[in-house]
């Protein structure tokens, strides 16, 4: 338990990785690196954690504690989770573009295309 | 308690994101994508991160597998 | 390469990245430590500003320079996206292509939905300091909620109610706006993105200084530049004749 989140966390970068070497599409393989990015998210959460703590946000009702888990890194997965949309945004677009010059989005394809 | 459920939802986004990358079919990958926000959702709420939950959740599960799907269909579309 | 070779590669990257990250994980506090450092400053700097939602706090306040950054990428994403999948002339030309057929049910929820989640976007933008939620999550649902209208089997009504220029006018100015709101904490000498407006009282609506509007300007900008970004994709798989970005933009 001590160190599953952090294996946890290790395993979706590691998967994600496989995922984009073994890809015999750039659709796949961005979507196998939103994977991998996945991976920091748990990590960061997995680090912020405190057993039995709550969450950092005091909303009307409740009373302010210390006892809370901890809440910048939660704001930088915020962060995290905005810039993977951002670039599988660019990716994808990429992707379009070069099924439009190459008519493939064979990753292989594309590498025997330049010769 | 809370012990045993991040335990499962560790398991389940770890078996998620395998399932996500042994996808074969983009198309497809797209549905599986979706599923493993929702996985990751889970947890992000087990770990007390109701905002990242939030943010997994509209960013994860619905505008980027239907990125990912509207650019599949745009493929097969030129393909056929 | 071949794709033995690179499978190869892999394999020898991985284990190294393996042993290195079971180093690091040997020399971290334990998973569900107590100690925080970072939280022990965090909590009582969000409640000094009386910011009930720590987390806004953390992001609008205390580390409002780098939402900025973020901002930025989102509109540099926006912008790059746009001109990647700027319509070709012949495209251009080419007829919508008709989805097919939609339920008249589907319709008529799909029209209920709308609304429903317009509100529930500006709810979460809305309170974004003192519940869950914020500028960004609140600005992809109000992005999302308007293309329910595709699922409607709506795309012409849908090119009515998004006159593009408008979305991309509206990330534009927000985000611009953030960063002249930071000039103004910089005029009155507070410094570049401080909390200068008055901090009301702690988990009311009218609460934590410039959290509020930032998390509001912050909503405008996702909103706009999410509803540019899923246009262009839109634009891509069903093929229009509008022109989304040449006639918004010049």
């Amino acid at each position: 338990m001590r160190i599953f989140a952090y294996a946890v966390a290790g395993w979706l970068v590691l998967v994600g990785a496989m995922g984009i070497l073994r890809s015999r599409n750039l659709i796949q393989a961005t979507v196998s690196l939103s994977v991998a990015q996945s991976g920091t998210y748990v990590l960061l959460l997995a680090i912020g954690y405190q057993w039995e703590g709550r969450a950092p946000v005091f909303s009307p009702g409740s009373t302010p504690t210390s006892d809370v888990v901890d809440p910048v890194v939660q704001a930088m997965a915020l962060t995290d989770i905005v810039v993977s949309a951002t670039v599988t945004a660019l990716l994808l677009a990429l992707t379009i573009q070069i099924e439009k010059t190459h008519h493939t989005v064979d990753p292989d394809k594309l590498q025997q295309l330049k010769g | 308690m809370s012990a045993v459920l991040i335990v499962v939802a560790l398991t389940l986004v770890a078996v998620g994101a395998t399932a996500v990358v042994f996808t074969p079919e983009p198309a497809r990958q797209a549905v599986t994508l979706s599923v493993f926000g929702i996985l990751l959702t889970l947890l992000f709420f087990v770990l007390q991160a109701p905002d990242v939950a939030l943010s997994q959740l509209v960013v994860g599960t619905a505008l980027v597998p239907l990125m990912v799907m509207l650019t599949v269909h745009k493929i097969n579309q030129r393909h056929r | 390469m071949s794709r033995r070779a690179r499978l190869l590669v892999f394999a020898l990257g991985a284990a190294g990245l393996a042993v290195m990250f079971a180093f690091a994980v040997a020399g971290m506090p334990p998973f569900g430590t107590s100690e925080h450092p970072y939280r022990d400053l965090a909590v009582p700097a969000a409640l000094q500003h009386r910011t009930a939602n720590v987390v806004s706090s953390v992001n609008f306040d205390q580390r409002a320079l780098d939402t900025l950054g973020e901002e930025v990428i989102l509109l540099s994403s926006v912008i790059g996206t746009a001109a990647l999948l700027r319509p070709t002339r012949r495209e251009s030309r080419r007829p919508a292509t008709r989805g097919g057929r939609v339920s008249d049910s589907t319709t008529l929820l799909s029209y209920l939905l709308l609304p429903v989640t317009v509100l529930i976007g500006l709810d979460v933008v809305v309170h974004g300091h003192l519940t869950p939620g914020g500028g960004f999550q609140g600005g992809v649902v109000l992005a999302t909620a308007v293309h329910l209208l595709y699922l409607a089997g709506r795309y012409e009504s849908l090119q009515r109610l998004r006159p593009l220029s408008w979305y991309v006018w509206t990330e534009g100015l927000s985000a611009a706006s953030f960063a002249v709101l930071g000039l103004v904490g910089l005029a009155l000498g507070s410094g570049f993105l401080a909390n200068i407006a008055p901090l009301g009282s702690f988990q009311s609506l009218l609460s934590a200084g410039t959290v509020p509007i930032l998390n509001i300007v912050t909503g405008a900008a996702v909103a706009g530049g999410g509803v540019v970004l899923l246009a262009q994709f839109f634009a891509q798989a069903i093929g229009t004749t509008q022109l989304p970005t040449r006639r918004s933009t010049s």
